[in-house]
């Protein structure tokens, strides 16, 4: 096996929505900012840079990160989901539309991180409580909304897919 | 905000880890979950020369118990042990514990060897290891020890770590019979960080009488503080409502708190005192909901 060497760049490959991207990135390049500006995928926003606000959310490897706080080389050989990948083509998703119906946006600039959020939030219970919801969205901030709408929308979601 | 330059390493085996520490000098720095490191370079509170990236490293990352001992790799994620079936049968208040780190997608990727290592004084992990007398198994390129996490923890954010050592395994002793635990936590929302937090385990014959008692506070003190003095309090009492009086005004006698915008010096002292009797109340009541089952 040969030995491991420190680097300063580095080739990585990732799966990005289905679709594979190989890149060259210097070591220090923040994940996030390799998918808004290497990528061009700028549905994943950018807030505070040091994980409190979760509008850097996405999922990786099925699991909700901050891509914040992961440099792009450790998503080396990983498969990432953004926003741009919840829709089917025009179809919105069960959240997108939850969303929509019940306002639970304004400004939209949380909107990404808390629908990535919540896609792994009912991935891991189905059938949330909405204490659970609050707990499962508290790590995402948001200024406009006062989060009682964007709690309602996930419910909704939550009770349609029990019908 | 960008983290000034730096040199990356990502090894396969602790081996190989231990190496490129050790090459890198006191300018290099492993990095786990990223959780607490990273925003420290995001803000260039922190910088460094080089970065040994022990994301790779499955041979960090396992739950194993050897009869009374629980063995958890450092690389395990606080998700991990959060809902780890093994851990809920041989030591639940680690997975109560582990459910109040931050929030899921911190969970998802934050290991409880870097929450040991970072040592923030108000952390969930810190606290557990202190109140059950965990072990830390240490390993540099030439050397292994074993310290007691009630010696790791030196002053905020400052361990008994060198340079050159990786944190490799947490060792928990499995909760004995009888054992029963409270766990208060005072916050904000879900997900902050304590301003105070108290952890106990008891063990409590059939008639509920107390034959050991281990208590430790989080967030109130410069390192989590286990409080031996309680201990002689509790040993031998039902629960009396003075006798848990007098253990929760001993533990707030024993911190020596420091005040910022959450929470006053004494305000966290007297939450001290508030908190112990709800712990301890919580640690009595499991064993009457046993009996009754
Ligand atoms: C928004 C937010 C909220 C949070 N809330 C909480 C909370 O409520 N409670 C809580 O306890 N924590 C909280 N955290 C911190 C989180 O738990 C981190 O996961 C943890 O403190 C550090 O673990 P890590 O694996 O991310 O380590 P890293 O950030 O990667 O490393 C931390 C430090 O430890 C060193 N280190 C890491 N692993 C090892 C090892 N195995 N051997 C030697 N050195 C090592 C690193 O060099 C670094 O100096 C929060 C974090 C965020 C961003
Ligand atoms: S930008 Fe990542 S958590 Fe705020
Ligand atoms: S909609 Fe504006 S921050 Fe949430």
């Amino acid at each position: 096996m040969a030995e491991t060497q420190f680097a300063e760049s580095q080739t990585i490959r990732v799966r990005v929505n289905g679709q594979e991207y190989e890149r060259e990135v210097p070591v220090r390049r923040l994940l996030a900012d390799f998918i808004r500006h290497d990528l061009g995928l700028t549905a994943t926003h950018l807030g505070c840079e040091h994980g409190v606000c979760g509008a850097c959310t996405i999922i990786m490897d099925g699991e909700s990160v901050r891509s914040c706080l992961l440099f792009a080389v450790q998503a080396d050989g990983a498969e990432l989901q953004t926003l741009e990948g919840l829709a089917d083509g025009d179809d919105m998703h069960p959240l997108q539309q939850a969303f929509w119906d019940n306002h639970a946006l304004q400004c939209g600039f949380c909107t990404s991180g808390f629908l990535m959020s919540a896609v792994d939030l009912l991935d891991k219970h189905p059938r949330p409580s909405e204490e659970e919801i609050r707990h499962g969205l508290s790590g995402n901030l948001c200024r406009c909304t006062g989060y009682a709408n964007i709690i309602k929308a996930v419910q909704a979601v939550a009770e349609q897919s029990q019908s | 905000m960008k983290p000034a330059p730096f040199k990356y390493a990502r090894p396969d085996s602790v081996d190989e880890a231990l190496a490129l520490l050790q090459a890198g000098g006191d300018e290099a720095k492993v990095l786990a979950g990223g959780q607490s490191f990273v925003p420290l370079l995001n803000l260039r509170m922190a910088s460094v020369e080089s970065i040994v990236d022990l994301n790779r490293l499955d041979d960090l990352a396992y739950i194993k118990r050897d009869n009374d001992t629980l063995r958890i790799g450092a690389m395990t994620r606080h998700r991990q042990i959060e809902v780890s079936d093994e851990i809920r049968a041989a030591q639940p208040l680690l997975c109560r514990a582990a459910a109040e780190v931050g929030h899921l997608a911190i969970r998802n990727r934050g290991t409880i060897g870097g929450s040991l290592v970072h040592a923030d004084p108000a952390a969930e992990w810190p606290l557990v290891a202190a109140v059950l007398d965990a072990q830390c198994v240490l390993r540099s390129q030439d050397n292994s020890r074993t310290i007691a996490a009630r010696e790791f923890f030196l002053a905020p954010l400052m361990t008994a770590i060198e340079p050159n050592e990786i944190l490799c395994e947490v060792r928990f002793p499995v909760a004995p019979v009888g054992a029963v635990w409270g766990f208060q936590e005072l916050c904000r929302r879900p997900g902050d960080f304590a301003i105070v937090a108290i952890a106990c385990q008891l063990t409590l014959d059939d008639g509920g009488t107390c034959s050991t008692a281990s208590l430790a506070v989080g967030g109130a003190h410069s390192t989590p503080l286990h409080v031996a003095e309680v201990e002689p309090i509790i040993s031998g009492s039902q629960g009396e409502a003075a006798v848990m009086t007098a253990a929760a005004e001993k533990a707030a006698a024993a911190v020596d708190p420091s005040g910022d915008v959450h929470g006053s010096a004494d305000y966290r002292r007297r939450m001290v005192k508030v908190l112990t009797q709800r712990a301890l109340k919580e640690a009595w009541a499991q064993k009457r909901k046993r009996a009754l089952q």
